[in-house]
Formats: C-alpha cells, structure tokens, sequence
C-alpha cells in the first residue's frame, strides 16, 4: 500500500487528545505525550472505519512511537532509560 | 476509576453455561442458514490448534544457532517464517521480532485487548487477556517481571510493546549462557511462551535438566 | 475518563493470575467461528473489539474471555441481519428440549 508519511524517523511528535464515541485504538495514556518515532510501519487500513464495516480507505500510514515510561507515569519505578512503545495511525499524531 | 470489586472475568458458571449456549445457538443458526459448515468450523479450530509455542520456539532457537538467519529474523521475520516453513495466512496481521539481551528487555503486551502472535505461537495464556496483566504492565513492568519470578540485571533497560495496531510482537528471548554445546533442538525446550511474550527469561540448562 | 477496554495503567492490585485454563469446546469453537465468519466477509477484527468495547463496565469486567466474543458476535450478527436475537432465544430453548 502506497504511504506519504507526514513524519519522519526519529522526529518528536505528540499523540492527540480525543475519545470519540466510536472504535479507536490510541490509549489515553499516551494522550497528550510527547514520543519519538521509532519505526516507519508504512500504510494500514483505518480502523475507525473498518470498525463499522467499512473499508478502511484511504490507509493511515502506522508508526511505532516510543517514550521515556518517566514520562507517562508519576512515580514511575524503573530506570529513567525504560521505554514505551505503541503503534499509532498517523490522524492521532500531531506535529511539535 | 470505578469502584470494581473482584474484576478477574473468569466467570465459569452460572453465566458461561448461559453464554456457551448462546454461542452453540448460533452456531446451529449459521449453519441452518447455509453461512458456514459445522465442517469449516472444525477445520478452523484444528487450523488454530496446529499453532503451539512450539513452533516459536522452533523458530528462536534457530535464530541463535545461526546469526544470520537471526538477522533476517529481525529484519523481517514473515520472510525468515517462511524460510522455515511457516507461511503466514494472508489475513493474519504482522508480526515482527524483538531481540531480549544483557541490555535491553522487552515485553509485550496489548493494553486494548488481546492481540498476541497467534499465527505463528498460538493462542495467547489466560492471563496475558485479564486485565490485571494489561493494566500493570505498562506501568510497572518491573513489579509484573516479579510477579512472574524473574529477575534482570539491575542496569537492563526494559522495553514495553503495546500492540494496538496491525503489528504483533514476538520476543526473541536473550540465549542463557552455557548453552554453547546444545542442539538446537535442545536449545528450543528452553524457549517458554513466558520467554516468548518477555515476562519471563529463556529456562537454563540447569533448570531443564532438573525437571 | 477511558473506556472500558482501555486499560494501560487502569488501577488495578489484583495479583496476576497464572492459572492454566482449559479450553472448553465451545470457546474452540467460537473461537474458530470468529475466524470462519471473517474469512467469508462477514466480519473483522475491528468490529468485533468495537461490539465488545460497547459493554458496560459491569458486564466487560466480570464476563470472561470468550463470554465476551459471544455477546459481541450475536451484536455483529444481529447488525448484518444474518439472524435476530429472538430467532437465537427461539434456537436456545429447541435445543435445550433437545429437538
């Protein structure tokens, strides 16, 4: 599937902020926090839409995002070098 | 958050005799109506069944006796599956290799809901489903390593995979030493599922050899 | 406030539990039904988590894992119009009288 990435590897983004009523699979816990992009996945279908039957065009290009774990939790217990990482579609990251 | 008393979900009972029936009515339903065979559906449940940690472990522990393959293997694990014999169904979603070592630790998990590399391992635990697991791990991924018994370098880095999208996660877990002389057929029976999601570690020679 | 399913860092001090749990052969089956009905096009694996995700916490929480699949298959199969829900009653009780 053809993919326009909007953002580049290694470039900081922040995950949107929303929880719309219907199917979406971005975690509140990675809302409104700051990642860098890990791996480039290329294009998938659109789960919003695939969702409700439909055909989940035009694809979302797909990212592995990854934070510091210090950055998503208070009193996080581990080493400040811990990671996170998630698979985000491109309509949820926004540009820093 | 709500106040949720005992949330295990393993209600076996009075409601999972209510739901199985359900599920056995519309099954008869389907069937009925011509939508499917009680044939296509074994065939699939047998499809399902053929996939074990077994084969992941077949896999990973040809990864170690061959650094080559192991860098294919990362590179693009559906391309070395194959290579192997393992070809991935065209509805299957995609799975990658994570490589555990001295260094880093990963660990998957799928917060949202259960996704887990079936088609090469099969079907996720139990408890890798429950939300105890899906809720703690992200956020203390140190206490769930303890939980399951395992203990890491205290400099290790360690790395959560939540796979919310198309990609599965399959752990390469980080090869014990003293293994130098094993086959890799002895090398496999090292590799646990529990190594294979990251909350636990491959097993020892020594472990093995004593059970 | 996250929804049901969303569960990374939902507060949780449950122990995890380890248990082994067999398969019943009706989860197999349902489980091989998911797969059945989405290689005929019947269904996808988004549908599925959104019918599910549609629980109410109460029923998401205590309802186990394949109990859920269930009750998100009857929503799918209801919406395709492929059967209703009084047409499974109906199919329950004939085979709980054994016909």
């Amino acid at each position: 599937m053809a993919s326009n990435e909007k953002y580049q590897l290694g470039e900081l983004v922040r995950i949107r902020v929303g929880v719309p009523p219907t199917h979406f699979r971005t975690p509140e816990y990675i809302q409104g926090k700051q990642g860098k992009i890990a791996t480039l996945w290329g294009a998938f279908p659109n789960p919003e839409s695939l969702a409700y039957g439909g055909n989940g065009l035009p694809a979302q290009p797909l990212y592995q995002v990854e934070f510091p774990q210090t950055d998503l939790w208070q009193d996080y217990k581990g080493l400040a070098s811990d990671m996170l990482l998630i698979d985000v579609y491109e309509n949820w990251l926004e540009k820093i | 958050m709500a106040d949720h008393g005992h949330e295990n979900g393993h209600s076996h009972g009075e409601n999972s005799e209510y739901y199985s029936k359900r599920a056995q009515a519309m099954q008869a339903l389907l069937i009925e109506k011509g939508v499917c065979t009680l044939d296509d559906i074994l065939t699939m449940a047998d499809k399902i069944d053929s996939r074990s940690p077994e084969d992941g472990a077949k896999i990973l522990a040809h990864a170690w006796v061959d650094p080559d393959y192991k860098k294919r293997l990362l590179a693009n694990a559906e391309a070395a599956f194959l290579e192997l014999g393992y070809d991935l169904p065209e509805t299957s979603p995609k799975i990658t290799v994570l490589e555990n070592t001295d260094d880093v630790h990963n660990m998957a998990v799928c917060t949202l809901c259960s996704c887990f590399p079936r088609a090469i391992i099969g079907r996720p635990p139990a408890w890798y489903k429950e939300l105890s697991y899906r809720s703690k791990v992200v956020v203390d991924p140190r206490g769930v390593l303890q939980e399951f018994g395992t203990v890491l370098d205290e400099a290790t880095q360690v790395r959560v995979i939540d796979s919310s999208a198309d990609y599965r996660y399959l752990i390469l877990p980080n090869r014990p030493a003293g293994t130098e002389n094993m086959t890799e057929e002895e090398l496999a029976k090292l590799i646990t599922q529990e190594s294979m999601i990251g909350v636990g570690l491959a097993l020892s020679p020594e472990a093995v050899s004593a059970s | 406030m996250p929804k049901v399913h969303d569960r990374g860092g939902w507060p949780n001090d449950d122990p995890i539990d380890h248990s082994e749990h067999k398969m019943e052969e009706w989860e197999r089956q349902v489980d091989a039904l998911n797969g059945v009905l989405g290689d005929k096009g019947l269904k996808n694996t988004d549908q599925l988590r959104r019918a599910i995700e549609s629980l109410d916490l109460a029923t998401y929480e205590s309802l186990a894992y394949y109990e859920k699949w269930t009750s998100a298959m009857e929503v799918l199969l209801v919406e395709q119009g492929i059967m209703t829900s009084d047409e499974i009653d109906a199919k329950m009780a004939a085979l709980e009288q054994g016909s």
